[in-house]
Order: structure tokens, then C-alpha cells, then sequence
């Protein structure tokens, strides 16, 4: 998947409106009509944010059928969270790392003495 | 090491009305120590990574108004970050993110350190970029920074975490 179709997938579910279509179509199919149903828009509206989620890969409409229901194409969708989900496990990484550095300072503070008293008492 | 068996989980989000990486993490530690932990170099050079990486800080005055420098190296593969600490509190830093071979592009950091109360602090780390196309780039460009061989353990580590 090349940057600038994620770029286009990321910028069409930046309106509240499309994020909303594109929860409702992961229920199930459903006609422009439908769409428009809960919506205060017109269906011109609603057709205007099909095409661009469309555009971006993310929704499809069948061409044969003469209702045209409106699809979510699920697999762009794994992408796009198998692609955050790689950026979360490097983060993971990095702070289950820094867990341990953490756990040292601590060590540290609640026993600052306890190194002085060994190394006295091997000295002596 | 204790906190090896005591993770907590990262959650990110990817904003999609601005273009803002949000990530929280829960520490088994006070602000203070996760403060120390971000401002003393030599400790931050131990947690940074990415896996696998070496962190060389090459410049690094934690204070209002100074700046940071560092290089992330294995064999022959290097790759510098810079930026200013904007502004270092008791419990939060501001300050900029650059990756060297970007120099154009720039982050606006803030982490705020959360106290929850009985040793335990929520982390709270936001990246803002100057576009969505930029914020997407830098998530892609996670996939590629030096974690291959690292994704097999972390696979592994996800899975226990479930």
C-alpha cells in the first residue's frame, strides 16, 4: 500500500460524517437512501462522501445491482490497523524498556545506603 | 529485571481530525522518576531505541529553552534526530522532534507525566505534525527503522500481553 492511498484513506475518515457512514456499513451493505435515512443531508450529500471514501479505497459500490448498495472494502481497513498496530509495538518496545531503567532508579532511591553499607562492610 | 514481568500496555491513537499521534502508558513510578528518566541522557540512551539500536547522545541540555541531539546506530547504519526542549516542567516537557535525513519536517511534542497515585504515573505523549500526509509517512516509516528482526519477539511479546 503506497503512502499517498493511506494519506487518502487517513483524509476522507477526517470528517465526523464519513467516519459515521463508514461505522454503518461495517454492520452490513446499504443504498445511498439508507445512508442518507439518520442523516440530516440530502442523498446528493451522502453521494459526495460515498465518492470520496470511494476514491480513497475504502467503500465500493456495485455496479450491476440496481440498488447500488454500498460497500466497506474491510480488507483497506486491516491495513490501516496493522499498520498503527506496528508503530504501537515499537512504542511498546521502548517503554517496556524504559520499565526497566525505571526500576533501577527506584532500587536506587529506596536504597541508597544499602550500597555504601556493602561496600564498608567489604572493606572492613 | 522485576518490571520485565509487569508491562503495561501502550495505546495509541491516530487522530483523524488533526494530524496528532496520541499515546498513553502507565508506569510502575512516580512523575519524578519518569522525568529523570526522560532528562538524564544517559538514561535515556538506554530506553530510546529502537530495538536492536545503540543511542549515542551527541548534545543534550534538558532545560527550558535547549536542545537535544542523538544518533541511533547498529554496524554501519546510523540515523540522527534532533530538536529543542521547548519547555521542561516538573511534570510535563514540550519540545521538537526532527529526523535528520527529513530536516524539513518537524514534531511538536508534549508529555505530560500523570500522577495516579500509590508509585503510579500515566504517560501521556502527543506528536503533532504540520500535515496528515507527514503524520502518515512517520507512522509508515515505523515499519522500516531497524525492528525486522525485532518484529518475531515482539509478535511473541504481544502475545503474552493478550
Amino acid at each position: 500500500m503506497a503512502d499517498d492511498e493511506l494519506s487518502r484513506a487517513f483524509a476522507a475518515l477526517a470528517d465526523p460524517t464519513r467516519r459515521d457512514i463508514v461505522a454503518r456499513l461495517a454492520v452490513g451493505d446499504a443504498t445511498v437512501g439508507e445512508l442518507a435515512g439518520p442523516y440530516d443531508v440530502s442523498i446528493q450529500a451522502v453521494s459526495k462522501h460515498i465518492k470520496v471514501l470511494a476514491e480513497a479505497g475504502l467503500v465500493s459500490q456495485s455496479k450491476d445491482a440496481q440498488r447500488r448498495p454500498c460497500h466497506l472494502e474491510a480488507e483497506i481497513f486491516g491495513l490501516l490497523t496493522k499498520w498503527i498496530e506496528r508503530y504501537r509495538l515499537q512504542a511498546q518496545a521502548r517503554y517496556d524498556r524504559l520499565d526497566a531503567v525505571l526500576a533501577e532508579i527506584d532500587v536506587e532511591q529506596r536504597h541508597p545506603m544499602d550500597h555504601r553499607h556493602l561496600e564498608q562492610g567489604a572493606a572492613s | 529485571m522485576s518490571a520485565t514481568s509487569n508491562r503495561y500496555r501502550v495505546s495509541i491513537e491516530a487522530d483523524p481530525t488533526v494530524p496528532m499521534i496520541r499515546i498513553t502508558r502507565d508506569f510502575d513510578a512516580t512523575p519524578a522518576q519518569l522525568m529523570r528518566a526522560h532528562t538524564d541522557p544517559e538514561l535515556f540512551a538506554r530506553w530510546v531505541g529502537p530495538d536492536g539500536m545503540d543511542t549515542k547522545i551527541l548534545d543534550w541540555d534538558a532545560t527550558t529553552g535547549g536542545r537535544w541531539r542523538y544518533v541511533a546506530i547498529r554496524g554501519s547504519e546510523k540515523y540522527g534526530f534532533h530538536g529543542c526542549f521547548h519547555e521542561v516542567a516538573d511534570d510535563h516537557i514540550v519540545q521538537t522532534f526532527t529526523f535528520d535525513g527529513a530536516p524539513d519536517g518537524v514534531a511538536l511534542e508534549t508529555l505530560r507525566f500523570e500522577d495516579l497515585g500509590a508509585g503510579r504515573t500515566r504517560l501521556h505523549a502527543q506528536s503533532l505534525v504540520d500535515s496528515f500526509e507527514g503524520r502518515d509517512q512517520w507512522l509508515a516509516s515505523g515499519m522500516e527503522t531497524g525492528i525486522e528482526e525485532g518484529y518475531a519477539k515482539l509478535d511473541a511479546l504481544v502475545a503474552e500481553l493478550r
